[in-house]
């Protein structure tokens, strides 16, 4: 009565695993493309305000950055709880400035060396005192195209 | 005679399980290492650095918008106690000036912004002192583009922007912080 015998139960078809590498090397294509390699540890916290009349930094390579905040825990010890400056990946103090610029613009072909732009990134708690001295320092270096980071938020 | 049976042809196709592996190592890798990095902000333009004094030359006082902030983050403009709020507005008012006051400015290009803080500022307040001026800059310009060319600035070419930027410049002087609040 092979007409009532059960059929052997069909097994699940196997679900090919053949796509797997490729939405893998899809999701790797896309972190490459949009994102930068990190190339600085920040050692101060810094949590920029919110602005409305923002300008993006088009192109990275003109831009250095000088942060300023308060130190992270770890560097309590050492260099205390005030504000301080921290150009590339050690913490500098304003007079290290013009050394930092420079190095920066060796980098930078001489036709582009006018476009080069610092951007500030300063935690909002920070008082405008070192901000306002390394306002300063800049002018007195001649940089004076400046970018003050914040976040966007709506109108 | 043994016949040459499908096993002696030598497999030729790849394992393609460790594929998957690989890709996946390459993308922690990126994970680990980059930042979605979106970098803006408020694009400004230092004066330049001189030694002298600059010169306080005689400017009439109806051109003049001063804003002070102090130590508490409170806001003096033009001798009144103002919201940060209320920035933005005041000050369109007075570069345009529109109803022709005697005590708001002669012309756009006679309106001189006028910024002191205190080294006890916030810099957030300072921040969002300055965003709203800006604004107020870029919504006239916006404005008179829009009657000028019908266009929004962003859209207008060089030439028309640099026109929009003489007719409405943005002269904005920092003045010196005081040092009365805690640094």
């Amino acid at each position: 009565m092979s007409k009532f015998d059960k059929k052997r139960g069909k097994s699940a078809p196997k679900v090919s695993t053949a796509s797997l590498p490729d939405i893998v090397f899809m999701l790797l294509f896309f972190f490459m493309v949009v994102t930068v390699l990190r190339d600085t540890e920040l050692k101060v916290s810094v949590n920029t305000p919110f602005a409305t009349e923002l300008t993006k930094l088009e192109n990275k390579s003109l831009v250095n950055f000088l942060y300023i905040g308060q130190p992270s825990a770890e560097y309590w010890d050492l260099y205390g709880k005030n504000p301080r400056l921290q150009l590339g990946d050690k913490f500098s103090s304003v007079a290290d400035i013009p050394i930092f610029l420079e190095k920066h613009k060796v980098k930078v072909p001489e036709g582009q060396r006018d476009a080069i732009t610092s951007s500030l990134k300063v935690d909002g708690k920070v008082t405008m005192g070192i901000v306002q001295d390394i306002k300063t320092q800049l002018r007195k270096s001649g940089q004076v195209k400046v970018n003050y980071s914040a976040k966007r938020r709506e109108q | 005679m043994a016949k040459t049976s499908t096993r002696d042809r030598i497999s030729n196709e790849i394992n393609a399980g460790s594929m998957a592996d690989i890709a996946f190592l390459l993308l922690i890798f990126f994970l680990v290492t980059t930042t979605i990095d979106e970098d803006e902000g408020i694009l400004v333009r230092l004066p330049p650095w001189s030694e002298d004094e600059p010169d306080i030359q005689r400017l009439k006082e109806r051109n003049v918008f001063s804003v002070l902030v102090n130590a508490s983050n409170q806001l003096l403009v033009r001798g009144e106690p103002t919201n940060v709020f209320d920035l933005r507005n005041r000050a369109k008012e007075f570069i345009l000036n529109p109803q022709r006051r005697e005590d708001l400015s002669e012309s756009p290009g006679r309106a001189i912004v006028s910024l002191k803080n205190d080294r006890g500022t916030s810099y957030e307040t300072y921040l969002s002192v300055y965003n709203e001026l800006q604004a107020a800059y870029n919504e006239l310009r916006f404005e008179q583009a829009m009657k000028k060319y019908g266009k929004a600035y962003d859209d207008l070419t060089g030439n028309e922007r640099a026109d929009i930027r003489a007719m409405i410049p943005m002269i904005l002087s920092e003045a010196e912080p005081t040092a009365f609040g805690e640094e």
